[in-house]
């Protein structure tokens, strides 16, 4: 957890008063839309179908059950009752008012929390793995440079208008749970042949109508260096990224044209002229940043309990078990994952109840800490596996404890048509029907690791790309019709799906997704060949086939 | 730039001119007496460019009072009553089309 | 548009010529890039004070022989949304060590004040008149600021290191 201060709590009241007085203005006539725009923008708050939408940031992921318990509070107060978790690590109110929205952003800045930076054309939030501190062979804690980038980058004065909006994930692992290759700068801390502790640098990622894997900027960019290092990048973009056209401004775009040995070229000149200046890091401020994150005490505790292997004995519990408990990096703990995927649910929705159900039971079992990841769950970071038999009663209870994670219906979904202005075809209900038809655990098992990304428009919030299974809504003659693509994936070894063939509607996709299933478990060699593994040795022509035979 | 005002503009059939509210952001509608409604039974209903121009330039007018007009199609009934002309304005005036995970 | 100096609406000494109009003898003025470029040396000969307007998509660095003649650069900002003459900004205080005016003009609005005050802007053409008037007040808003820049403050980063009673003073060119 990182302890918020003086500091941080003086600039988001600042922050406060200058929307509270942005908002008066705007309502008393003295902004126009158009000047008000970007500044609520700024602020998280979007317009949407049915009402403004406020985004608010839970950077690198982690909140503390106090923090839960106020969103739980503006879901109740100023929404209709629930919070939307989104696959940025941010969570989203659907119903909130603009007169309302200085006193709920108070209330959030009371426990630490903002929407400043969830949108425009800036720095946004900045993402991490959601088992960060805790993952077992981690280089370093990803959530210090997180913090430092999130420090960095707020209301940073050259860089708040950029050409297009601006994205930074951080991984420390070997296996990437953050997605660092479909960000506009993704970070890998590792240790170089030295043993020194830096970060490969990626740039030029991104989702969205023109997809592109990061590529490799620099191989190593020391830890004192790796604020100077973004400057450099950023200053570049600031300059000569396109503005002439929202669909070319993203830095994916720049780097592509430009090539990236040249943009790298420019980055390294600007970088070589400000290396040396005030915002390179001393181990000081490293130390400094790394003292504000305090871990819980952890016991010394048995890996294997008899309140566990007792409770082992329920086929329920051990499904879950198996599911949604992962290992830990200290012994006697385990990580756990809290499925926001209910079968026939909106994925990555929370009621209020179950947020302060939630916060109960972190403060309970699990220091007060929770995680939310870029899958559109939550994570408890931290449970002593002695606790789990009473921790998976408690989740049960609100319904987040379906053993569905990572499996075929815990899907990534876009709000879609349903909410966004900006989406051509919904996402949710096409989701809500595919958990439904693998609604049993014994299939989905069965199956494996299989993840399916939907989004309802090309800006690809629902990361349709890179799906093992990905479906993109797209509208024809004022129809939905959807697109699928197979084969991608947004880890460690990120690759853009291949599209099997043309849209189909909205009653079909369902059933597409079934063909596409039993193609795989078909032709899998092994049980344990996962299904991206199969669509790498045999290519996308089976699965078509299967999928477009019946029509 | 120009403004959508002065761009050419085409409609297929009847249509109405949408917004939201200012302070809330609901959904509302333009009526024919100068003012917004969150009925669209209440909405003018325009059947040429040159009137769906005229009302959509009345709605952008009223920068205090609406944001994000624009001009949607409807269906109108042999009764007079109007119906959402397509996915989006039919979601914008019922709400999603699954129920919400928790009732205010 | 009212002028913004130290935190006081001036007065401006400078006099626009466009880019065919005679160079007057006497007195402040302010020339398009273009213009100066094609008579820099005759131009920074003169006596009085000159001042040019640099486009935001041009570089900044080809300014650089002259920085030390000239008494005034004009940053424009086409767009509140675009942010360039930010970066130009600081590449002149930061990198070029340009200690003249540094000025903003075009869509200069209260909501831009403070980044810009950072980014090493000293004088500001205000779009509106109300936004002028209150500069001294939205310029003081903030009083933690996160990242360093030209404007000597220490970041919160490194105030943390000497605690938080330390603070620096308001922000430079805030005025009042």
């Amino acid at each position: 957890m990182y302890i918020h201060d003086e500091f941080d709590s003086t600039l988001l009241k600042e922050r406060v008063d200058e929307f509270r007085d942005q908002v008066r203005r705007r309502l008393s006539g003295e902004l126009t839309e158009d000047e008000f725009k970007s500044l609520r923008l700024m602020n998280g708050v979007y317009l949407q179908l049915h009402a403004y939408m406020l985004r608010i940031a839970i950077p690198y992921g982690t909140l503390s059950s106090t923090q839960m318990r106020m969103l739980a509070h503006v879901a109740r107060k100023y929404d209709r009752g629930y919070g939307h978790f989104t696959t940025r690590q941010n969570i989203q109110f659907n119903w909130i008012k603009l007169s309302d929205l200085p006193d709920a952003t108070a209330d959030l800045a009371s426990v630490g929390v903002h929407g400043i930076q969830t949108s425009g054309n800036c720095i946004r939030n900045v993402t991490t793995d959601q088992w960060a501190g805790v993952a077992p062979g981690e280089v370093d804690d990803p959530r210090i440079w997180a913090e430092l980038l999130r420090q960095y980058s707020t209301l940073h004065p050259e860089f708040s208008f950029l050409p297009r909006k601006f994205k930074i994930a951080v991984t420390a692992s070997d296996h990437d749970r953050a997605a660092v290759k479909i960000h506009d700068i993704g970070l890998r801390l590792h240790r170089n042949g030295a043993g020194e502790m830096g970060f490969e640098v990626l740039v030029g990622g991104g989702l969205g109508r023109t997809p592109f894997i990061g590529k490799t900027i620099k191989p190593f960019v020391a830890r004192r260096d790796i604020l100077t290092y973004i400057e450099a990048i950023l200053r570049v973009y600031n300059q000569y990224g396109r503005r002439d056209n929202i669909y070319k401004a993203r830095i994916k775009i720049l780097v592509h044209e430009l090539g990236i040995d040249k943009f790298a070229r420019e980055v390294e000149d600007e970088w070589l002229s400000i290396k040396d200046g005030a915002l390179a890091l001393d181990e000081a401020v490293i130390a400094d940043i790394r003292s504000r994150f305090k871990y819980p005490a952890y016991e010394k505790l048995t890996d294997n309990p008899d309140e566990l292997k007792q409770a082992l004995a329920d086929p329920t519990f051990k499904a879950w078990y198996r599911n949604s408990v992962s290992h830990h990096r200290v012994p006697g703990y385990g990580i756990v994952t809290l499925s926001l995927k209910p079968v026939g649910g909106p994925p990555g929705d929370a009621t209020a109840e179950q947020m302060d159900a939630i916060a109960d039971l972190a403060d309970r079992y699990a220091f007060g800490e929770i995680r939310v990841g870029h899958e559109q769950n939550l994570c408890f970071p931290s449970v002593a596996k002695r606790d789990l038999p009473a921790l998976w009663r408690g989740l049960d209870a609100i319904g987040v404890a379906t053993p569905n994670v990572n499996l075929v219906s815990d899907i990534i979904a876009c709000p879609g048509l349903d909410y966004c202005s900006l989406a051509n075809a919904r996402a949710i209900p096409v989701a809500q029907e595919i958990t439904r038809r693998f609604a049993d655990h014994d299939t989905a098992n069965l199956i494996g690791r299989l993840h399916i990304n939907i989004s309802g428009c090309i800006n690809a919030c629902g990361h349709h790309h890179v799906g093992h299974i990905g479906i993109l809504g797209v509208e024809k003659n004022g129809e939905e019709f959807y697109q699928v693509t197979i084969g991608g994936r947004a880890d460690e070894g990120a690759v853009v799906g291949t599209l099997i063939g043309p849209a189909v509607p909205y009653a079909q996709v369902a059933n597409v997704v079934e063909d596409i299933v039993e193609a795989y478990l078909d032709l899998r060699l092994r049980p344990d060949e996962l299904f991206i593994d199969t669509v790498k040795r045999l290519g996308v022509e089976p699965f078509k086939e299967r999928a477009y035979a019946t029509g | 730039m120009t403004s959508p005002l002065q761009q050419k503009l085409k409609i297929t059939g009847p249509s109405i001119v949408t917004a939201n509210r200012t302070g809330d952001g609901a959904v509302i509608y333009r009526t024919s007496s100068n003012g917004w409604s969150t009925e669209l039974s209440d909405a003018a209903v325009v059947r040429t460019a040159d009137d769906a121009k005229a009302l959509w330039a009345e709605a952008m007018a009223d920068d205090l009072g609406a944001i994000g007009s624009y001009i949607a199609p409807v269906e109108v009934g042999s009764d007079g009553s109007i119906e959402p002309g397509n996915i989006r304005e039919a979601i914008r005036l019922r709400g999603t089309t699954f129920a919400l995970p928790a009732s205010a | 548009m009212p002028l913004v100096k130290g935190g006081q609406i001036v007065a401006d000494r400078y006099v626009r010529i466009l880019d065919d109009a005679p160079i007057p003898a006497n007195g402040a003025m302010l020339v398009p890039a273009e213009r100066f470029l094609a008579d820099a040396s005759e131009l920074i000969a003169r006596q009085a004070e000159t001042g040019v307007i640099w486009p935001n998509n041009r570089d900044i660095d080809e300014l650089g022989p002259y920085l030390d003649r000239l008494a005034l650069v004009a940053l424009v900002f086409p767009k509140f949304q675009d942010g360039r003459a930010y970066s130009q900004a600081r590449i002149l205080r930061e990198r070029l060590g340009y200690r003249g005016e540094l000025r903003a003009t075009g869509q200069v609005l209260r909501d831009q004040f403070v980044f810009m005050l950072r980014a090493g802007f000293d004088t500001f053409e205000v779009k509106k008149e109300a936004d002028a008037k209150v500069f001294g007040e939205v310029a003081q808003r903030y009083s933690v600021f996160y990242q360093p820049t030209g404007d000597g403050r220490s970041p919160a980063f490194r105030q943390r290191l000497q605690g938080f009673a330390t603070r620096a003073p308001a922000l430079r060119g805030a005025g009042r």
